[in-house]
């Protein structure tokens, strides 16, 4: 690991001014990521400007009647909050489906939105990553892509995703992004915070150097979100990555879809809302075959990566799937 | 080379002074500095869970913690859980299950199951709890789904669960109990 400096600012203004002073410079907040990254010289940084202490940890009624969760919220405390497992229960299945107990004692709310893909090419730098340097190609592609993009893909471009459970579940629930930058405080919706890697992959959200996550704010429950859930599908039962997930909302009456939303997990760069599935399904009888026919919409555009070490062409069948039975059992039937 | 820097830590009850350059991990400065090699490093990389230690009251992997993060905040390793009047229950537990071959895994195994138990007490739900805003019953899947994050490569998995399961309930046999009996 390559030396940095550390910082412990008082204040998180003086947090954002000591990181934008300094290009090379990182924010660290729970570090269960960072220290992991450090140690592989994924990153190496000059600096370490330690937020942990200046972003807050409380969980506060908004007067909208949502909620807004401080960026230093741990996980654990975000998924046990009684106001987010009653009024939000996606948010609260789906931290609990991610990590292990230890991490999410230790990952904070702002953090867990920041992580880094878990593509094993980036995460090695002596493999070719053009996420870790745009001068370079893509291993994935050819090389073992099972857990990659299927959505939102550029022929030859990165084909990394976003491993994040609770930022799937936060773009199935428009929620919003505080941040604290140089010149100021702003809101982001979380739909537009992450970002399809483009022309440049190295930058898997719109925040700029110095911008700071200080909260997260849920808009106010409706009857579809209240009725929400998590799902995730992986090598394993518990401890791993997402082969896919999905964040699920459905309000049905009368047999009728009346509001419905999902985000999809593992199928691409960012935390992909399925607006088109979402569209498809309003207004339409809450069955099999029309959730079918929604989420077959939504993956009419998907780009499957074939590759000899095993590609990724099962996430489609996968995806269906999932989004049906989670749909289904939301919908009052059995999963 | 890094300039070092001060800060002050509680483990296992003892206060120490020290200075550390800022790349030090908790686990590293525990092991290598204040030589407490108690916390295992396994994987280093937060993937096994040997490195499980109790911070300010909760269970994290030190070898994903910088030391210099957590100046003035105390941890307590699987030999500070010992009390004057014994073993800490989770521990009697183990040993009464024999739950675990070589023991590498044990200390973080043992840390991780008190976290867990104290965190089920509190109502914390899991990945397996049926109903999110309902009481937890710490059950088998429970115990399996909550202790994920330690790996034991002998596979002691089905007498860690039965440990952690009758120190929860508080049913564990004393190891001197048993020793009485063989």
């Amino acid at each position: 690991m390559k030396p940095f400096t550390y910082a412990r600012p008082a204040v998180a203004s003086e947090a954002v001014t000591t990181l934008a002073a300094d290009p090379d410079a990182r924010f660290l907040a729970g570090g269960t990521n960072l220290l992991d990254h450090l140690k592989l010289g994924v990153v190496e940084p000059s600096q370490l400007v330690d937020v942990s202490r200046v972003t807050g940890t409380a969980i506060e009624e908004l007067a909208d009647g949502g909620l807004r969760i401080d960026a230093g919220v741990p996980n654990s405390d975000l998924a046990a909050d009684a106001r987010v497992r009653e009024r939000y229960p996606a948010v609260a299945a789906a931290i609990l489906a991610g990590a292990s107990g230890q991490l999410r004692n230790m990952a904070s709310t702002g953090g867990n939105l920041l992580q880094r893909t878990r593509c094993a090419y980036f995460a090695d730098p002596t493999t070719p990553c053009t996420k870790r340097d745009l001068s370079q190609g893509c291993s994935a592609r050819g090389g073992w892509a099972r857990y990659h993009a299927v959505l939102g893909t550029a022929a030859d471009g990165c084909i990394a995703t976003h491993p994040s459970d609770l930022a799937v579940a936060l773009v199935a629930l428009d929620a919003q992004v505080q941040v604290l930058g140089p010149d100021g405080a702003r809101t982001i919706p979380i739909g537009e915070f992450h970002r399809l890697p483009g022309d440049d992959p190295t930058r898997d959200t719109v925040l700029a150097h110095g911008d700071l996550v200080t909260a997260v704010d849920l808009p106010a429950t409706t009857p579809a979100v209240r009725n929400s859930t998590y799902r995730k599908v992986r090598d394993r039962a518990s401890y791993a990555f997402a082969l896919v997930s999905a964040a699920v909302a459905l309000e049905v009456a009368d047999g009728t879809v009346v509001d419905v939303r999902i985000a999809l997990g593992g199928v691409a760069h960012k935390p992909w809302r399925a607006t088109t599935a979402e569209a498809t399904l309003r207004g339409r009888p809450a069955t099999d075959d029309e959730f079918r026919a929604a989420i077959a919409a939504e993956l009419d555009a998907a780009a499957p990566v074939d590759s000899p070490l095993g590609g990724n062409a099962f996430k489609i069948p996968l995806v269906t799937g999932t989004v049906v039975s989670t749909l289904r059992a939301l919908a009052g039937g059995a999963a | 080379m890094s300039t070092t820097i001060p800060m002050s830590i509680t483990v296992d009850g003892e206060r120490h002074d020290l200075a550390v350059d800022p790349r030090t991990t908790l686990l590293d400065a525990l092991r290598e500095r204040l030589r407490v090699t108690t916390a295992k490093k396994g994987c280093d990389h937060g993937q096994c869970g040997a490195c499980t230690v109790l911070l300010d009251g909760r269970r994290v992997l030190s070898c994903l913690t910088l030391a210099v993060a957590k100046d003035g905040s105390h941890v307590v390793t699987a030999d500070g859980l010992a009390t004057d009047d014994g073993l800490h229950p989770v521990t009697e537990a183990f040993l009464a299950y024999d739950a675990y071959q070589c023991g590498f895994c044990t200390p973080g195994q043992i840390c991780s199951a008190v976290g867990a138990i104290d965190e089920a007490r509190r109502g914390m739900p899991s990945a397996v709890t049926a109903d999110l805003t309902g009481e937890v019953t710490l059950d088998r899947t429970e115990i399996a789904e909550r202790m994920s994050g330690n790996l034991c490569r002998c596979a002691a998995y089905v007498n860690i669960v039965s440990a952690v399961e009758d120190a929860a309930h508080g049913t564990a046999p004393r190891s001197s109990t048993l020793e009485a009996q063989a």
